[in-house]
């Protein structure tokens, strides 16, 4: 028992490493695909090729000045950061990486807890995540951070139903809420394939749950001046931002491992396959950030509620009946 | 293991619970409730109910509780948030029900000590099993539940559905009994 703790602290440990360490270069990686969208070259002068920027800027963040607004509430206001990056860390706890593998004669799975309510809880927790922007925007005592985190909390809940119907449609032809079992149903056909509208509904969900453009409104800065982070700046504004940069790998490995076949893949191990997969949809993601203008709030809204969701009760009421005709007849 | 985690358990609810009451900041209060909500949430995975637990997490935290925050932090700081009211009758009213409640958990925990062991079954608390009792055990309730909350949404709508302009039939509230947004109120007090 003491050995398996340790294995699982062990693995903890290494993903929490490998996640900060990949935010750190998602930065680079965003700005300097941004660079190359925009017909300019983007930061290339601290290391070769710009590599040691995270690094310049992880220093600059955290020996910065630590200002805290006139009339802030200081418990909540340093609480906040904190709650969005541990919430957004906390997910992890049930991706699957990859199947079991054999490391010094142990069998080691390449994931920390398969729960049968495994994407229950992915959805629950990054439900959470609500909770650091509404309480950052309020405690900054700054009209602009308030509006920036009233916006933010209404499109995440109306977006989380959409990508919720999403999942259903999911969990019922793969029969499990078990991310590890879904991986596994999709052995032969990837759900994409089999289902196309829910893959697109929850990419589409997924873009405006991260608060990523074109649905970046939270932070849209020409009328929030930043939005619910505008009075945070050093180490704590970078725990959001890292929390930004977090979510965004959690929606791509979630995409990953509900429709494009979680680690399997002809040729290359496992994981390594799981890992490209990831990393594909996020350039997706940076690159739909170069594409598209910012959408307006009441289309957001609409978007949201009108098409969104209704396609998501159709999608799964289809489902359901294609499941289960076949064994009525 | 398991006791240790509950004893950590059962302390931060019980501090959290407190807090909800001591602290004199609704949005503090909040925070507490969270502590509280999520403890038990992992008391319940400790019972082997994984399913009510992400429930207890999606429901009441990811959803209830943001709802509290927004009406907190959107009525607080407005004048008609602080009346002064001092509460007459519940404070006597909450000592009845508090003895009432301790009685109740007292009867249960000597109940539940003295009489035999119940063995949970091979799927307990999974959500084959929670949907099969709702759908064949509960299905009158569950139907029930589902046609009240079908009219919440309705009467939602219907209340938040803008009035046309020149049909005004209600009477809109005076200017100063809108709630306003807080920013800059606590300013003063700072």
């Amino acid at each position: 028992m003491p050995g398996e703790i340790g294995i699982m602290a062990l693995k903890s440990a290494f993903l929490v490493f490998l996640l900060l360490t990949a935010c750190a270069y998602m930065t680079l990686l965003e700005r300097r695909m941004l660079g190359r969208f925009q017909v300019r070259i983007g930061p290339n002068r601290v290391g070769p090729f710009g590599l040691l920027q995270p690094l310049a800027d992880g220093i600059k963040l955290l020996v910065k000045e630590d200002f805290v607004p006139r009339g802030a509430d200081l418990l909540v206001y340093w609480l906040a950061p904190g709650l969005s990056m541990v919430t957004a860390l906390l997910v992890y706890a049930v991706i699957p990486f990859g199947p079991e593998v054999r490391i010094f004669g142990r069998e080691v799975p390449l994931y920390l807890a398969d729960v049968n309510v495994g994407i229950l809880l992915v959805l629950a927790i990054s439900s959470l995540g609500v909770y650091g922007i509404v309480l950052g925007g309020w405690s900054a005592n700054n009209k602009y951070a308030l509006l920036g985190s009233l916006r933010s909390t209404a499109q995440l809940i109306s977006y989380e139903l959409a990508l919720g119907l999403a999942v259903i449609s999911v969990v019922l032809q793969a029969g499990s809420l078990s991310l590890v079992e879904i991986v596994k149903a999709q052995e032969r056909v990837w759900f994409v394939v089999t289902q196309p509208v829910a893959f697109l509904l929850f990419f589409i969900a997924g873009v405006a749950e991260t608060n990523r453009s074109p649905f970046d409104l939270p932070e849209a800065e020409h009328e929030l001046i930043a939005g619910y982070h505008i009075e945070y700046g050093g180490f704590k504004f970078a725990m959001y931002y890292v929390a930004e940069y977090i979510n965004v790998v959690t929606m791509s490995a979630l995409a990953v491992t509900l429709f494009w076949g979680g680690w399997h893949g002809p040729w290359l191990p496992a994981p390594l396959w799981f890992l490209l997969k990831v990393f594909g949809f996020v350039s997706v993601f940076i690159w739909i950030r170069a594409t598209l203008p910012r959408v307006r709030y009441d289309q957001l809204m609409a978007l949201g509620w009108k098409v969104l969701v209704p396609l998501g009760v159709a999608n799964v009421l289809a489902t359901a009946v294609v499941m289960v005709l076949p064994k009525g007849m | 293991m398991e006791p240790v985690l509950f004893g950590i358990l059962s302390v931060a609810a019980l501090a959290g619970g407190v807090g909800v009451i001591a602290s004199r900041n609704p949005v503090h209060s909040a925070i507490a409730l969270l502590a509280v909500l999520w403890s038990l949430a992992v008391l319940y995975f400790l019972l082997l109910a994984p399913f009510v637990a992400v429930l207890q997490i999606f429901l009441y935290a990811g959803a209830i509780l943001v709802l509290f925050l927004f009406v907190i932090m959107l009525v607080h700081g407005h004048p008609l948030a602080h009346t002064g009211e001092k509460l007459v009758w519940q404070r006597p009213l909450a000592v009845v029900l508090s003895a009432l409640l301790v009685l109740f958990l007292s009867y249960a925990s000597i109940h539940g000590l003295t009489s035999p062991r119940a063995s949970p079954g091979e799927n307990f608390g999974t959500v084959q099993e929670v949907g099969r009792a709702l759908f064949t055990t509960y299905l009158l309730p569950f139907e029930l539940a589902s046609v009240i909350l079908l009219v919440a949404i309705v009467a939602a709508v219907v209340l938040g559905k803008p009035v046309p302009r020149g049909a005004e039939t209600l009477p809109r509230p005076p200017r100063e009994e809108r709630p306003l947004i807080p920013a800059g109120t606590r300013e003063g007090k700072a």
